[in-house]
């Protein structure tokens, strides 16, 4: 039986990290179908039928879908169920909140949050903060899998020419309804996708302060992140948080500033290529992570990591 | 309305972690153990409401080996009304948890369940979605801000790409994340009164549900570790050294 993808999308286009969770699912099976949910989603179902690696897109649209409930998402899932063995989406907001859903009603066992597939039945995922790695075997006849985009590298996005299938629509769910979403948009790279990461904790004692570090990524064309210290003191809004129970980042270069380095902000970072600390605190625990750490005061060491960014000739982007 | 509340016992979060050398999972003996830190937002939360007079009782319930009782106390200490200890010993998955959950909200009649996002220890982030896709009841996940008006909840949940708000009608299932509120601490004569409220025990083999796991923990270990590195001495090495031996910038 082929595994059935859950796309994330905005209605316009697939959102990066559906890439990455296609990865894992053909790492599982050959055979991926995908579904996508929206409302006007036909330029996403397109963009899905081009990934190589999907075999057939199912499409299901409905104004009741335009804003991803879980709770109008998760019977469309569970009636495809019948034809896979496997149902898988990313460990983000959007899959965690709707794998359960569909694994409850399937009277399935959730894998969340997996960083590697061993096997189609077993898989490697973080516990306790990704403190330690657990190897879990999974017995139910149908398995719900939800993946750790950041641990999977995309697909390719061009080449392939899957079949676009309708899908009914289910009933609408009417105990749930949607009022607003606050986006914060921004032209600067997505956190999750980008290359190089700048963040900030509370350290950085105010927001206003917050522009040391918004000049420095985008010099780099980095994002920026946060811990939940600095999130929570109102410095900047809760997308930037990075950590266990926020984001979790791989970029190839993460720079901590006034950041201590709590196991819980490490669980969002740690597996970044190279890692810079700059903390006052000689002693903090930022330091035993970071491949290169700069003992100093951020208010005096950021001006200075700008001018030197300023002498450079290029940069990468 | 009636809130039931879903706290979970865990290693405490300030606790380094060490791997068990036979492979079989973490060291939890002396360990320091405490309540998994959303849920004190959840049982703060549903305090809260009943101190402005929007809820008539807040029941804490957990299900667990018999040292779990330990988080329905300190739930009573903080305002909770009365306790529920399901007893059930060994490895539970969310599936199995949300279950017990279930067969206790047809007893109790609830109009809200309180809950975590997630637990720290199997970070599954799964038990509040499951229980409301049995009850086919709504969900608020991630709930950074919750306003009860009447039946209903508008909720504020944290997203990735920032903040949504929707509307819920009760019954229904919220998870809480650590901002929603800063959870009290609990005072000694309020600890010495909840010694004597009442904590029920029911064993989950009279619940009549099958909590047999349905994944097998084939090994644990500690995951690879990153190697030193070193220090620099100030701002212009660090630029040189990301960008002619790290090459990333
Ligand atoms: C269940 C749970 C989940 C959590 N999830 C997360 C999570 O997802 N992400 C997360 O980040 N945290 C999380 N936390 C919180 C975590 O435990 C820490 O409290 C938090 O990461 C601390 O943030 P911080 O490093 O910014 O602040 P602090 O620990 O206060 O550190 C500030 C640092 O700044 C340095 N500093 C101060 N001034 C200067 C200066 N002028 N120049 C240079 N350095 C300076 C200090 O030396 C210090 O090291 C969680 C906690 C719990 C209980
Ligand atoms: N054994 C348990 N007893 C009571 N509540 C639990 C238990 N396990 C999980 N929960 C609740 O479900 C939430 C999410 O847990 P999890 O799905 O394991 O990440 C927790 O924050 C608790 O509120």
């Amino acid at each position: 039986m082929a595994v059935l993808l859950i796309a994330e999308h905005n209605n316009k286009e697939l959102r990066p990290f559906t890439l990455n969770a296609a990865t894992a699912a053909s790492q599982i099976d050959s055979d991926v179908h995908a579904v996508i949910i929206g409302q006007n989603s036909e330029d996403a179902a397109k963009q899905l039928s081009e990934l190589p690696v999907v075999k057939k897109v199912l499409s299901v649209e409905g104004a009741h879908y335009e804003n991803f409930t879980a709770e109008n998402f998760a019977p469309v899932i569970v009636k495809l169920a019948e034809n896979y063995s496997h149902i898988v989406c990313s460990a983000n907001t959007f899959g965690k909140n709707l794998m359960p859903r569909i694994a409850a009603n399937l009277d399935t066992s959730q894998v969340s949050d997996i960083i590697k597939v061993i096997s189609p039945d077993t898989f490697l995922r973080p516990i306790y903060a990704g403190n330690a790695f657990a190897t879990i075997k999974s017995n139910d006849a149908k398995k719900c899998v939800t993946i750790r985009p950041t641990s999977f590298d995309p697909c390719e996005s061009t080449g392939g020419s899957a079949s676009i299938e309708k899908v009914d629509a289910s009933e609408e769910f009417s105990n749930t309804k949607f009022i607003k979403r606050e986006e914060i948009k921004s032209d600067r790279p997505e956190l999750g996708t980008a290359r190089i990461v700048v963040s900030g904790g509370r350290g950085m004692q105010s927001g206003d302060n917050f522009k040391l570090i918004t000049e420095i990524a985008d010099k780099l064309g980095a994002a920026i992140g946060a811990s939940r210290a600095a999130v929570d003191a109102g410095y900047i809004s809760n997308d930037h948080q990075v950590g266990q129970t926020g984001k979790v980042v791989v970029p190839d270069l993460y720079i901590a500033v006034g950041i201590s380095g709590a196991i819980q902000h490490l669980a969002g970072m740690k597996e970044s290529k190279v890692i810079v600390a700059i903390n006052k605190d000689g002693e903090a625990p930022i330091f035993s992570v970071a491949d290169y750490g700069l003992e100093a005061d951020l208010f005096e060491a950021l001006p200075q990591f700008m001018e030197e960014l300023n002498k450079l000739n290029t940069i990468q982007k | 309305m009636k809130i039931l509340v879903a706290v979970k016992r865990v290693i405490d979060y300030n606790v380094q972690i060490r791997v068990k050398e036979d492979g079989t999972g973490v060291v939890t003996d002396n360990v320091k153990m405490s309540t998994n830190p959303p849920d004190d937002n959840a049982i703060e939360e549903a305090v809260k409401i009943k101190e402005a007079g929007k809820a008539t009782e807040v029941v804490a319930v957990t299900v667990g080996e018999e040292k779990a009782q330990e988080t329905v106390r300190k739930a009573l200490a903080v305002g909770a009304d009365r306790g529920i200890h399901v007893k059930v010993d060994g490895i539970l998955e969310p599936l199995a948890v949300s279950k017990i959950l279930q067969k206790i909200v047809d007893k109790e009649k609830p109009d809200l369940v309180f809950m975590g996002k997630q637990a720290i220890d199997d970070d599954c982030n799964q038990t509040g979605q499951m229980l409301s896709a049995l009850l086919n009841w709504p969900q608020a996940t991630f709930a950074s801000k919750i306003d009860v008006k009447d039946n209903k909840l508008e909720v504020t949940r944290e997203i990735d790409e920032g903040l949504e708000t929707i509307e819920i009608n009760v019954p229904a299932i919220v998870t809480c994340d650590l901002r929603l509120n800063e959870p009290r601490y609990a005072s000694l004569p309020n600890i010495m009164k909840a010694k004597k409220k009442p904590i029920e025990e029911i064993s989950a083999s009279d619940l009549g549900v099958d909590v047999s796991p349905r994944l097998e923990q084939l090994k644990v270990e500690e995951p690879p570790k990153r190697k030193a590195g070193i220090k620099v001495a100030n701002v212009a090495e660090l630029v040189q050294k990301l960008k002619n031996e790290a090459k990333v910038i």
